[in-house]
C-alpha cells in the first residue's frame, strides 16, 4: 500500500509575514487541494462497511464506507460498476481500491472505487449465508426441483477450465468408466469475470438444440449435452467465490439438463452445489456419477443374456417333456386299428360259421325229434316182441306146473304113503290126473284161440308167420282158428296199414293186458 | 480435416449386418433397453406365458440385448471443445485436453 505522503503545501508560498500570504480564491484552493489528494492518494485500498448504498439512474454507484470513528464517500463509475466481482451492498464489509478524489463544488472528497473486494472470511461466510436463504426462499434449491441424472448419458457437458487438472481428471475418470463424446466449455473459474462466463456456458449448452446428431458436431450442429459438469479445483473461499455468485446459481437452477456440480474439495461448499442436481465432492466423483462403469454393464448384459437364453430354453424343455408324457398316454393310431381289425375278423369269422353251425345244430334236433319218433311198424314189432315175450313165458309156465305137479305126483308115490294111501287115492289120484289133464287143456295154445286169436301158418310150408310185413301180396295163408278149425285165404295189400285179412297171431290191439294176464295165471 | 476423422471413426449402429432392429428399440436408452430385457427375462423365467408368447418375449429379449451390446459398443473417448463464434454461433472442434 502507498504511504500517504505528507500534505506539503506546495502551491502556497510560505507564510512569511501574514501580509505576504497570498490570496487565494476558493476555486484556487480547492484546486490546490485536489492536486494534492489525487498525488498523495493516487492508489489506496480502504476497508470499511457499506452503508448508504444507491444506484443512480446513470449507471454509477454511490455508497458511503465506514467504521467506527470515520466515513468516507465512495463512487463506482458506470464503466467500472459492471465488473465489480462483489457486489455492494449495505452492510458489506468491503476492502475497496482506487483512488481518492475531492468534489470541490460539495468541499468533499471520495474514493473512486475500481474494485472491491470482500472483507474477512467472517463477512464472506455471513455474506454466503444471507445469499443462501434468499435464494433458497425462492425455491431455487428446492429438493423437488431435482432431476435424476441420465443413466448412461451419450455426451457430457463439461463446464471448466480447459487448462488443468480438472478436465484431465475429468477425462481419465470418464475413459476408465465408459468413453464418451465430451463437449468442453472453456472458462475462467476465477476472477471477476468467472461467473459471467460460467452462467453464459450453461445456458449456452442449454440453448443447443435437443436431438442435434450425437458426436456428428462436423455437420455443423453441436450436440446437445444429456448432462453438464460444472467443475472447478480445490481454492480459497475467494478463489471460489465465482460459483456463489447469484448469476451461475440462478443459471444452474434454470439448466434444463441435469447438473453435476464439482466445485472445490469435499469440504468446500458453493452455492451452486445446492442448486444443482448432484453435488460431487471433486471432479473425478463428478465423472463417476455421469457414466457406469461400462465392463459392469457388459457383464449385466451377459448375465440377462444368459437368463433369457436359460428361460426360454428351460421354457421348451419343459414343454417338450410334457409333451413326451402326454404322448406316451396315447395309444398308437396302428394299436388302435390292429384291435379294431382284430376285432373285425373275428366278427366275420364267426358270421361266416354262424349260419351252418346253426343250420346243424337245428339239423341235429330234427334227428333227435325224429328219432324218438315211432314208425307204426315199429310200433307193432314191438307190440309183437312183447306178444312172443308172453306167449314163451306162457309155455314155460305150463310146462313148469306140469313138471311141479308131476313132482308132487311122484312124490306122493313114494314109500309107505303109497302103499297106506294106493287103495284110498287110487281114486283121488284118478282126479287129480283128470284135473290136471283139464288144466293142461286149459293151458294150450288152442284156448287162446278160443278167446279170439288165430295161428297164420304159410300155406306151402306151414311156417308159422308172426310178421305180416313178411307176407307178400298174392301169398296163401292158413288161418287157425279155436277148435282146430283151419281155413285158408290169400294175403292182399302191401302189408303196411289194416288192409290185410291176415289176423297175426300177436295183434298189436291188446297184446300187453293180455300178456300180463296170462302171467298171472301161474 | 480431424473432424471429418472423428465423424468417420463413429460406428454405426445398424452396420452390424443382423437384422434391423425396430424402431421402438433404436429410440431406447440403454436404460430403458437394459429395464425392459429384466423384465422380459423375469417373466420368461417365471415361465407363466404361452409358448407362442414366450417365443415372441425371447426374440424380443434377443433385440433388446442387441440394442444394449452396440450402446455398449459405442463407446468411444470424443473431445472437443465449445468456441463461440463473434455472432453467437456455437461450434465444437476436437480438442486434446489430456
Amino acid at each position: 500500500m502507498t504511504e500517504p505522503t505528507a500534505p506539503t503545501p506546495t502551491p502556497t508560498p510560505a507564510p512569511a509575514t501574514p501580509g505576504n500570504v497570498p490570496e487565494l480564491s476558493v476555486s484556487e484552493l480547492s484546486r490546490a487541494l485536489k492536486r494534492t489528494v489525487e498525488d498523495a492518494f493516487s492508489y489506496v485500498r480502504v476497508r470499511g462497511e457499506i452503508s448508504g448504498f444507491k444506484r443512480a439512474a446513470s449507471g454509477h454507484l454511490y455508497m458511503t464506507m465506514k467504521d467506527t470513528d470515520a466515513v468516507l464517500d465512495a463512487v463506482c463509475w458506470r464503466g467500472t460498476a459492471g465488473r465489480l466481482s462483489v457486489k455492494p451492498e449495505d452492510g458489506l464489509e468491503v476492502i475497496a481500491t482506487g483512488r481518492l478524489t475531492t468534489y470541490p463544488g460539495r468541499s468533499k472528497y471520495q474514493i473512486v472505487i475500481d474494485s472491491l473486494e470482500l472483507a474477512g472470511e467472517g463477512a464472506l461466510l455471513k455474506l454466503l449465508e444471507d445469499r443462501r436463504k434468499a435464494l433458497a426462499a425462492e425455491g431455487l434449491f428446492d429438493e423437488a426441483r431435482k432431476r435424476p441424472l441420465p443413466y448412461l448419458p451419450d455426451v457430457i457437458g463439461v463446464v471448466t477450465s480447459p487448462t488443468g487438472a480438472v478436465i484431465r481428471d475429468i477425462l481419465h475418470r470418464l475413459r476408465d468408466r465408459f468413453p464418451r463424446h465430451v463437449l468442453v466449455w472453456p472458462v475462467v473459474v476465477q476472477g471477476e469475470a468467472a461467473a459471467g462466463q460460467v452462467a453464459d456456458a450453461i445456458a449456452g449448452f442449454n440453448a443447443l438444440k435437443p436431438g442435434g446428431s450425437p458426436g456428428g458436431s462436423a455437420g455443423g450442429a453441436v450436440p446437445r449435452p444429456d448432462v453438464l459438469i460444472v467443475a472447478r479445483g480445490g481454492g480459497s473461499l475467494e478463489d471460489l467465490w465465482a460459483f456463489n455468485e447469484e448469476v451461475v446459481v440462478r443459471a444452474a437452477a434454470a439448466s434444463a439438463i441435469p447438473l453435476i456440480s464439482a466445485v472445490g474439495h469435499e469440504t468446500d461448499t458453493t452455492l451452486i452445489d445446492f442448486a444443482a442436481d448432484r453435488r460431487a465432492p471433486t471432479p473425478s466423483a463428478a465423472a463417476e456419477m455421469a457414466v457406469p462403469v461400462r465392463s459392469d454393464l457388459l457383464g449385466d448384459l451377459m448375465d440377462r443374456e444368459r437368463r433369457l437364453v436359460g428361460a426360454v430354453h428351460r421354457g421348451v424343455t419343459d414343454r417338450a417333456r410334457a409333451l413326451e408324457g402326454l404322448a406316451r398316454g396315447l395309444p398308437k393310431p396302428a394299436q388302435i386299428l390292429d384291435a379294431a381289425t382284430q376285432r373285425l375278423d373275428d366278427g366275420a369269422e364267426r358270421l361266416g360259421e354262424a349260419m351252418p353251425r346253426a343250420l346243424r345244430h337245428r339239423a341235429r334236433e330234427l334227428e333227435q325229434t325224429a328219432a324218438r319218433l315211432r314208425t307204426p311198424t315199429q310200433v307193432i314189432r314191438h307190440g309183437e316182441r312183447q306178444l312172443a315175450d308172453a306167449a314163451q313165458r306162457l309155455a314155460q309156465g305150463a310146462r313148469a306146473a306140469i313138471d311141479r305137479r308131476g313132482e308132487r305126483f311122484a312124490d306122493r308115490r313114494l314109500g309107505a304113503r303109497l302103499d297106506r294111501a294106493a287103495g284110498a287115492a287110487i281114486g283121488e289120484g284118478a282126479d287129480r290126473l283128470e284135473r290136471a289133464g283139464a288144466m293142461l287143456e286149459s293151458l294150450s295154445y288152442a284156448r287162446v284161440l278160443e278167446r279170439g286169436y288165430a295161428v297164420v301158418r304159410r300155406a306151402d310150408d306151414g311156417t308159422l308167420v308172426a310178421d305180416g310185413a313178411a307176407l307178400t301180396a298174392g301169398e296163401g295163408i292158413e288161418i287157425e282158428f279155436a277148435r282146430d278149425t283151419r281155413r285158408h285165404a290169400l294175403v292182399s295189400g302191401d302189408g303196411r296199414g289194416s288192409s290185410t285179412k291176415s289176423k297175426p297171431k300177436a295183434a298189436a290191439k291188446r297184446p300187453p293186458g293180455v300178456a300180463a294176464k296170462q302171467g298171472d295165471l301161474f | 480435416m480431424a473432424r471429418a476423422k472423428a465423424n468417420t471413426a463413429r460406428t454405426d449402429p445398424d452396420e452390424s449386418g443382423a437384422e434391423p432392429l425396430p424402431e421402438d428399440i433404436r429410440a431406447m436408452s440403454f436404460e430403458q433397453a437394459m429395464q425392459e430385457l429384466e423384465a422380459i427375462v423375469r417373466e420368461l423365467e417365471q415361465g407363466e406365458a404361452s409358448l407362442d408368447a414366450a417365443i415372441e418375449h425371447y426374440s424380443r429379449g434377443a433385440q433388446l440385448k442387441r440394442h444394449c451390446e452396440t450402446k455398449l459398443k459405442e463407446a468411444k473417448a470424443r473431445v472437443e471443445k465449445i468456441t463461440v463464434g463473434s455472432d453467437g454461433t456455437v461450434s465444437a472442434d476436437p480438442a486434446d485436453l489430456d
